[in-house]
C-alpha cells in the first residue's frame, strides 16, 4: 500500500515537473508546481515527517504559490512567445541534460549503498513536538539566524516600496 | 480487510451527511434571514419549504451548463473541482464523538485521527483558495476576475491572524491532535464550569476564540467580509460566468467550508463533544427533553392544524420527535448519540451565528477588510498569543 502511493506519487509530481516545464502560460506552469509542492508533501508524509509535510503544503503550496498566482493574475501574464534559439542551444541542450542527470544519479548511486531500502513508517522523528526540540536545541543557532534574514528581508522590501511612494 | 471496510463505510456515512447538511443549510439559512427580516422564507415546496433544497438541485443539476467562449476550458473545469475538492477533504479529519462500540467493533467516530490534525486543517484551507482564484481566472471576465483576486488577497490576509488565533489555545492543550484537544478540555472546574479554552486557565481564550471566528468569515467569504462576491459591485464575483453542475460545486464548497471551520471552533474552544454541564447534573437528559418538547409543540398544533396538510404532516414529525427523545436513553446508543448531540449543538450554534451576522451587519469596504487585518486583528491577535505563552510558561 505505502509502495503504491508512493509510486502514485512520484509520478505525479515528475509529470507535474516536466509539465512545469512543457507549458506556455505562466498559470499553467505555477498550478504544474502547486501540483509538484503536493505530492512533494505526501512523500514527507509516507517518510514520517509529518511537520515538514504539513509546513510544504502550507508555506509552498499555500502561502507562497498562491501569491504567484495572484501576481501573474494580476500583471495579467500572456502565453510565454517563442524567440529564434541559437543553434548551440537546439543541438546541445538535449544531450547536455542527459549528461547532467547522468552525472547526478551516478555520485547518489555511489555514495548512498543501495542494500538498505526505505522503510515507510520506521522513522517517527518527525512531529511537530520532536522538531521543535531540534530547532531550538540543537539548531538553535541558524533558526535565530535565519529569522533575522528573513527580518531584513522583509525590511528592505518595506524600504524599497516606500521608495515608490514617495 | 475489516479496517479498509469500516473506513469506506465511515466516509460514505460522513459524506452524505456532510452533504445533506449542506442542502439543508441553504434552507436554514434562508429560513433565518426570513425570520430577522421579518418573512416566512421558502414556504412552497413541502411543508414549510422543507424539500426546497431537493428542488434546488433537481434544477441546478438540469439547467444547462454555459461554458463561456473565451474561457480558458481546461482551468475553468479545474476551479470548481478544486475548490469542493479541498472543502470536502478538510471534514476527514474531524473527530465526531469519542471512541465508541457498535456490536463488538471498536471504532472511532470520525474518519482519520492524525498526530497533526490542526495543522493539515490549515494546510488544506490554504489550497482552498485555488480553487476560487483559478476559476475567477479562468472565467475570462473582469468581474470574475476581480473575485478571485480578492478571495485571494483576503485569504491571504486572514490566513495570519487565524493561525496566531489557533496557536493560542494549542499552548494551553499541548497538543497538534483533535483527540487528545477533546481530552484535555474534558473536566470540571469547581464541579461544574467545564474546563473548556474559552475558559481555560491560566488565560482563558475567549479573545482567541473571537479572532477565529472573525478571520473564519473572512476565509469563507462570508458577511461582513464576502467581497469576493460583492453584487452590486461586482455582479457575484468569481462565479458570475459559472452555471448548472460548476455553480453548484462552489456553493458545496462554500457551505462545507462553514461546516468544517464551525467543527473546527468546537474542538478548539469549546470542548468538542464535552457537555455543557457534567452528567452527575442531569445534562445526559438534555437532548431527550429538547426533542421532548419539540414532540409536545408539534403533537399540540396538530390538534388544531391551520392548512390542509398539517393534520398529516404535524403528527408524523411529533411522533419522528417522540421517538428521537426515547432514543437518547437506550442504553445501547447512549454513548454514540449523546456525545454527538452536544458536538452538533455546539456546531450548529456557531451556524447560526454566521447566519446571525449575515442578517445584521453590513458589508466592509475592501480598502477596511485589508486595514482591519493588518492594523487591528494580527497585532491584537499576536499579544494575546504573547499573553498566553507567558502565562503558559510561568505555570
Amino acid at each position: 500500500m505505502d509502495g503504491l502511493i508512493f509510486l502514485t506519487c512520484a509520478f505525479i509530481a515528475v509529470a507535474c515537473a516536466i509539465n512545469l516545464v512543457l507549458q506556455t502560460h505562466p498559470i499553467s506552469s505555477a498550478i504544474s508546481l502547486v501540483g509538484v509542492m503536493v505530492s512533494l508533501a505526501v512523500l514527507y508524509l509516507l517518510l514520517g515527517g509529518e511537520f515538514i509535510g504539513m509546513a510544504q503544503l502550507i508555506v509552498y503550496a499555500g502561502a507562497i504559490m498562491v501569491l504567484f498566482v495572484f501576481v501573474i493574475m494580476l500583471l495579467n501574464a500572456g502565453a510565454e512567445r517563442k524567440y529564434k534559439r541559437s543553434v548551440w542551444a537546439t543541438v546541445l541542450g538535449v544531450p547536455l541534460l542527459l549528461g547532467l542527470l547522468g552525472l547526478v544519479s551516478y555520485f547518489i548511486h555511489s555514495r548512498v549503498p543501495a542494500t538498505d531500502s526505505v522503510q515507510f513508517g520506521a522513522w517517527t522523528g518527525g512531529s511537530a513536538r520532536d522538531v521543535g526540540r531540534v530547532l531550538f536545541s540543537t539548531y538553535l543557532l541558524p533558526f535565530e539566524v535565519t529569522s533575522i534574514l528573513i527580518l531584513i528581508a522583509i525590511v528592505g522590501a518595506v524600504v524599497l516600496a516606500q521608495k515608490e511612494f514617495d | 480487510m475489516n479496517f479498509y471496510l469500516l473506513t469506506i463505510l465511515k466516509a460514505i456515512i460522513i459524506i452524505f451527511v456532510l452533504l445533506t447538511l449542506c442542502a439543508y443549510l441553504v434552507w436554514i439559512e434562508r429560513k433565518v434571514l426570513a425570520h430577522i427580516q421579518l418573512r416566512p422564507g421558502p414556504y412552497r415546496v413541502g411543508p414549510h419549504g422543507l424539500l426546497q433544497p431537493l428542488s434546488d438541485l433537481v434544477k441546478l443539476i438540469t439547467k444547462e451548463g454555459i461554458m463561456p467562449a473565451s474561457a480558458n476550458k481546461v482551468f475553468y473545469v479545474l476551479g470548481p473541482f478544486l475548490a469542493v475538492a479541498t472543502a470536502l477533504m478538510s471534514i476527514s479529519v474531524i473527530p465526531f464523538g469519542p471512541e465508541v462500540e457498535i456490536f463488538g467493533v471498536k471504532t472511532y467516530m470520525g474518519l482519520a485521527d492524525l498526530n497533526a490534525s490542526v495543522l493539515l486543517i490549515l494546510a488544506i484551507g490554504s489550497l482552498g483558495v485555488y480553487g476560487i482564484a483559478i476559476g475567477g481566472w479562468a472565467s475570462n471576465s473582469k468581474y470574475a476576475l476581480l473575485g478571485g483576486l480578492r478571495s485571494s488577497a483576503q485569504m491571504i490576509s486572514y490566513e495570519l491572524p487565524m493561525a496566531l488565533a489557533i496557536v493560542a489555545p494549542l499552548l494551553i492543550v499541548n497538543t497538534l491532535s483533535f483527540r487528545e484537544m477533546v481530552t484535555a478540555q474534558s473536566g470540571y472546574w469547581l464541579g461544574f464550569i467545564p474546563k473548556w479554552n474559552v475558559f481555560a486557565g491560566p488565560f482563558p481564550q475567549i479573545f482567541s476564540f473571537l479572532f477565529f471566528l472573525t478571520a473564519a468569515f473572512a476565509e469563507t467569504n462570508r458577511v461582513p467580509f464576502d467581497l469576493p462576491e460583492a453584487e452590486n459591485e461586482l455582479v457575484a464575483g468569481f462565479h458570475t460566468e459559472y452555471s448548472s453542475v460548476n455553480f453548484a460545486a462552489f456553493f458545496t464548497a462554500e457551505y462545507s467550508n462553514i461546516v468544517t471551520v464551525c467543527c473546527v471552533a468546537t474542538l478548539l474552544f469549546l470542548g468538542g463533544w464535552t457537555p455543557l454541564w457534567p452528567a452527575a447534573y442531569g445534562s445526559d437528559f438534555v437532548p431527550s427533553l429538547v426533542f421532548l418538547a419539540a414532540a409536545a409543540m408539534l403533537l399540540y398544533h396538530a390538534t388544531q392544524p391551520l392548512r390542509f396538510w398539517d393534520k398529516y404532516s404535524y403528527p408524523v414529525f411529533g411522533v419522528i420527535a417522540l421517538v428521537l427523545a426515547g432514543a437518547f436513553q437506550i442504553p445501547l446508543l447512549k454513548p454514540i448519540l449523546i456525545p454527538l448531540f452536544w458536538f452538533a449543538a455546539k456546531v450548529l450554534f456557531l451556524i447560526f451565528i454566521f447566519i446571525w451576522i449575515r442578517g445584521t451587519l453590513p458589508r466592509f469596504r475592501y480598502d477596511q477588510l485589508m486595514k482591519f487585518a493588518w492594523t487591528f486583528l494580527f497585532p491584537v491577535a499576536l499579544v494575546n498569543l504573547l499573553i498566553t505563552g507567558l502565562l503558559v510558561a510561568i505555570t
